[in-house]
């Protein structure tokens, strides 16, 4: 087997509070291979933008990195900036959640797809950057790019202007995209459409994306894999098709019994009771032992072993004996 | 219980200064250090100010040795043009800018704030007369203003501070009305409407007492521009004349006998430490009135 | 932005009118008798020579007759004639006004440069060594009186170093080009005079240092916190993901967002740059505006001080105007809009 494109062992991020050190994520082994689609779930607060951010090295100077990330068979953990600049962009690409935002307010479209290019292609001409960033915009559809070129952030609609991101981000061919919850700020009809831009992207380019979602129902459309985290740790791992129709954490469980379905439309939908813990409020044990209804004293004394059950990995000491395929749709 | 006033059902809202003033000096560590510095160089000056009479080894307007002599053990400051000792003069002068300043921003604050309370809180034809009042004065470079009005009215002390304080009301008169038309806009005031609280009574008692804030951190900001614009008034001939101590005054005196540094050196650094201490305790006091705005 | 600045310029004249206003009611309380620095105070009792001065200055008559006259005489730009210069007020301005402007420009290029370049620094490395000493830098230069700062700095470059030049705007002894622009530094050039021009730049370095120290602890201030905001902005981690370096970030896509807000204190940095000006003018022996008013107002000479007082608040009102139109024009968002 050949090496994975990005490999994170034992990814750790801590925070300084007033309390010391806190960890917001610990321990999390992350893998995806060339033309990979992997979704990276869960609530928010768990870690994925944070492990993602890291892989990109743009967390905040304040938070402490650890562990290992390679990318290509690199080692990226700790690089010097000089080392991540020519990686940004060029080879690994960020999709940002909120369109609204993440464009600058006063530059041109044109121009922020331009320094897309422009930065890692110092030689180009202006005419054929122009004529690149044109066919950017055509191929993530946005009609009369011409005229669209020249227009400010503000004359785009909320799912233009993420198409708008997602030209930016493809702009150099990566190898690698982090999309993180890319349609979330979007209305349902432009979500289709966005995760229709992904789909092919992913068939005519072959570029890896890493899918970072609350939202199982993106990840059963599009990923190979999936990955769990719950605060800050891996819950369970594992292709999309086994995971989805045998999860065997129950708050992966949980989350797919959060996925309204046609079949049921007249049921409640099932919600995980309580909140996720914050940081440096963590129990001892398991994580989730406190949300969880299959929680035995065991689980608040000790935390699970991510342990190999078939084709997934879990995190949970009940893992073996439970069978949560068909937990859902219970009363709530 | 008939007769309880529905308005008690919504709690005003509490201004907080005090208690967060409290708060905040409980935590003393290095991001204190500026407050320190300043409160110890304010309350410094008050107190020598007030007692400077009883133990000054010179008079500030008498000859206290030969003219024009540097800094030695007998002049720290050395002295002036006239024999003077300088940091005596330097030490009475904060029985001059002290009081100036805190009587034109008493002055000031007390004017704008009843002009902004009211055009805030009548509206109408009032608050444009008032509004426009201001916007007039507010519309002239402030050391023009002030410079005609002190050339208008004469040179002196008592001019400038007249002066400065038609400079700085408009300011606070703005203020206040925001803020005025700020609360007027919370619940507790609709409350207090329903309830039948008289207009007078409502201002004073329920919309003012939340107003304060802004208002005194300006003010303290605003206490080393006053002495700043008041020094200058007086450095070019139209504020405090001589042989009045006066900082801007002695300044003056030091810049016409330019080759002896030294007495120009002691006011300049009075006049800057005062001004400093009111910028870090002015920046103090509004991080604690609005955490939000810190950085 | 058409709102915006249509509005302003509506209640311009408005404005200008109180301000008029302001300053005839002002010239009105005045307690000294302006006819002494006419006439002398020998010839006061001269009955002749006095009814003479006073037709002459225009004293005489009704306050509402002497409202009218000025606000007639204002309206053709006749600022009326200086009691101590003897010379129209609006000449003696117009020749002083190239000087005070000079000063100013290059105080405004040192305190924007100056007070930006502290805010990058500060913002960026917000919290360490660095931002606390740059927030020093800028608070020093709104807290140390400007007279005293320009009496210093004097004593220090001139005195004892004798690195620069004295005050006054070119060398005694130095022939003065002649005068097409008034800006001194454009003038030497035309007259291809090269050494008068490294002389007026060497006498221009002090007052502008000290004038553009006074007004870049607001700007500081003002682009610090935009900067602040700014950088936590989507777009500016988006930036770097693309791979864009940090400088590039920091100016290129920080700062041409950060400075829009900023924008809005351009007129208050104005009258910043007045008030300082009339004192550095005085210190540095300028002949500008600003020690013209300071030799008006010592002599009690009124039609001059009203002058620069009503020049200086209609500059006030137009750089207002100006802070309003770069604003608008500065943001895509408002460009638009109305």
């Amino acid at each position: 087997m050949s090496l994975p494109l990005l490999d994170i062992r034992g990814l750790a991020v801590t925070i300084p509070t007033r309390d010391g050190e806190q960890a917001a994520v610990s321990n999390v082994d992350f893998t995806i291979d060339r033309g990979e689609v992997v979704g990276l779930v869960g609530e928010s607060g768990s870690g994925k933008s944070l492990s993602m951010l890291a892989v990109m090295g743009l967390l905040p100077r304040h938070l402490h990195v650890s562990g290992s990330i390679r990318f290509d068979g690199v080692e990226i953990c700790g690089a010097p900036e000089r080392q991540m600049r020519s990686l940004r962009g060029r080879r690994i690409a960020m999709v940002f959640q909120d369109p609204m935002t993440a464009l600058n307010p006063v530059k041109t479209i044109g121009a922020q797809i331009s320094e897309m290019i422009r930065l890692h292609n110092p030689k180009l001409g202006r005419a054929e950057v122009k004529e690149r960033a044109l066919a950017l915009l055509e191929s993530v559809a946005i009609p009369a790019p011409e005229r669209r070129f020249d227009q400010y952030p503000h004359e785009f609609s909320g799912g233009m202007r993420q198409r708008v991101v997602i030209a930016i981000a493809i702009a150099n061919d990566p190898e690698l995209l982090i999309a993180d919850e890319p349609t979330t700020a979007l209305d349902v009809t432009i979500q289709a459409q966005i995760m229709e831009i992904f789909a092919r992207l992913r068939a005519e380019r072959g570029m890896a994306v890493v899918l970072i979602t609350h939202d199982l129902g993106l990840v059963a459309g599009l990923a190979d894999r999936m990955s769990v985290l719950y605060a800050g740790r891996v819950a369970e791992r594992g292709p999309v098709g086994p995971v989805f129709t045998a999860p065997r954490h129950p708050y992966t469980a949980g989350l797919l019994a959060a996925v309204p379905s046609i079949d049921d439309v007249a049921e409640r939908l099932y919600a995980i009771p309580g909140t996720p813990p914050s940081l440096g409020a963590r129990p001892p044990g398991c994580a989730f032992a406190p949300r969880c209804d299959f929680a035995v004293p065991l689980c608040r004394m000790s935390e699970p072993a991510l342990l190999r059950f078939g084709s997934a990995v879990v995190a949970c000491h009940r893992a073996e004996e439970l069978s949560l395929g068909d937990l859902p749709r219970k009363e709530a | 219980m008939l007769f309880s006033p529905p308005a008690r059902t919504i709690q005003r809202p509490r201004p907080r200064l005090s208690a967060s003033i409290g708060r905040a000096f409980r935590r003393l560590g290095w991001a204190h250090l500026p407050v320190i510095f300043a409160l110890v160089v304010l309350v410094g000056l008050v107190i020598i100010a007030i007692t400077i009479p009883w133990w000054t080894p010179y008079d500030p307007i008498g000859l206290a040795g030969r003219r024009l002599q540097p800094p030695s053990a007998a002049h720290w400051l050395g002295t002036d043009a006239l024999g003077r000792d300088v940091l005596v003069r330097t030490l009475y002068g904060a029985r001059y800018s002290l009081p100036i300043a805190a009587g034109v921003l008493l002055v000031a604050v007390s004017l704008g704030v009843l002009v902004g309370a009211l055009a805030g809180f009548l509206g109408g034809l009032v608050d444009n007369v008032l509004m426009r009042l201001a916007d007039i004065t507010l519309a002239f470079p402030p050391v023009l203003l002030a410079m005609a009005i002190a050339a208008s009215l004469g040179p002196g002390l008592v001019n400038t501070a007249l002066a400065l304080i038609i400079v700085w009301w408009p300011i606070y008169a703005r203020l206040m009305r925001a803020q005025v038309l700020n609360v007027r806009k919370l619940d507790h005031v609709d409350a207090a409407i329903v309830a039948g609280v008289r207009p007078g009574r409502l201002l004073v008692r329920h919309i003012m007492p939340l107003c304060w804030s802004p208002i005194f951190v300006n003010m303290t900001m605003d206490v080393g521009q006053v002495i700043l614009l008041a020094a200058g008034l007086s450095f070019i001939g139209l504020g405090a004349q001589p042989p009045t101590p006066e900082w801007g005054q002695m300044i003056a005196e030091g810049a016409s006998n330019f080759y002896c540094w030294w007495i120009a050196l002691g006011p300049g650094m009075a006049i800057f430490l005062v001004s400093l201490s009111s910028n870090f305790l002015g920046d103090a006091l509004r991080d604690v009135a609005d955490p939000r705005g810190r950085q | 932005m058409l709102k915006v600045v249509l509005r302003r310029l509506l209640v311009m004249p408005f404005l200008l009118l109180g301000i008029v206003t302001a300053t005839f009611l002002l010239a009105q309380f005045t307690k000294g008798n302006p006819l002494i620095s006419i006439i002398g105070a020998r010839n006061l009792d001269n009955a002749e020579i006095v009814a003479a001065a006073k037709a002459r200055w225009g004293l005489d008559g009704s306050v509402p007759e002497r409202y009218a006259t000025y606000v007639w005489n204002l309206a053709h730009g006749d600022l009326g004639t200086s009691f101590r210069t003897k010379q129209p007020v609006l000449t003696d301005l117009a020749q002083r006004l190239p000087a005070t402007l000079e000063l100013v420009i290059c105080a405004m290029f040192v305190g924007a440069v100056g007070g930006i370049v502290l805010a990058i620094v500060s913002a960026e490395f917000k919290d360490s060594f660095a931002d606390h000493l740059a927030r020093l830098v800028a608070l020093l230069g709104s807290c140390l009186p400007v007279f005293w700062l320009g009496l210093i700095a004097l004593f220090l470059f001139t005195v004892q170093t004798k690195l620069l030049p004295g005050p006054g705007r070119l060398d005694i002894r130095a022939v003065a080009p002649p005068t097409v622009t008034g800006f001194m530094l454009v003038d030497t050039l035309l007259a291809g005079n090269w050494s008068a021009f490294v002389d007026a730049l060497r006498h221009l370095i002090l007052p502008a240092l000290v004038l553009g120290w006074s007004v870049m602890g607001i700007i500081t201030r003002m682009v610090r916190a935009s900067m602040l905001d700014v950088l936590g902005q989507d777009y500016i981690t988006m930036a770097r993901a693309k791979g864009a370096g940090r400088l590039r970030v920091l100016i290129h896509h920080a700062l041409a967002n950060a400075l829009i807000p900023a924008l809005t204190i351009l007129g208050f940095t104005f009258a910043y740059l007045i008030t300082g000006s009339v004192l550095v003018e005085t210190i540095f022996s300028w002949p500008g505006i600003g020690s013209y008013a300071v030799d008006a107002a010592r002599s009690l000479d009124y039609p001059a001080i009203t002058g620069v007082t009503i020049i200086g608040g209609l500059g006030f009102l137009l750089a207002n105007l100006l802070t309003d139109i770069a604003y608008a024009a500065a943001d895509p968002r408002m460009r638009e809009a109305g």
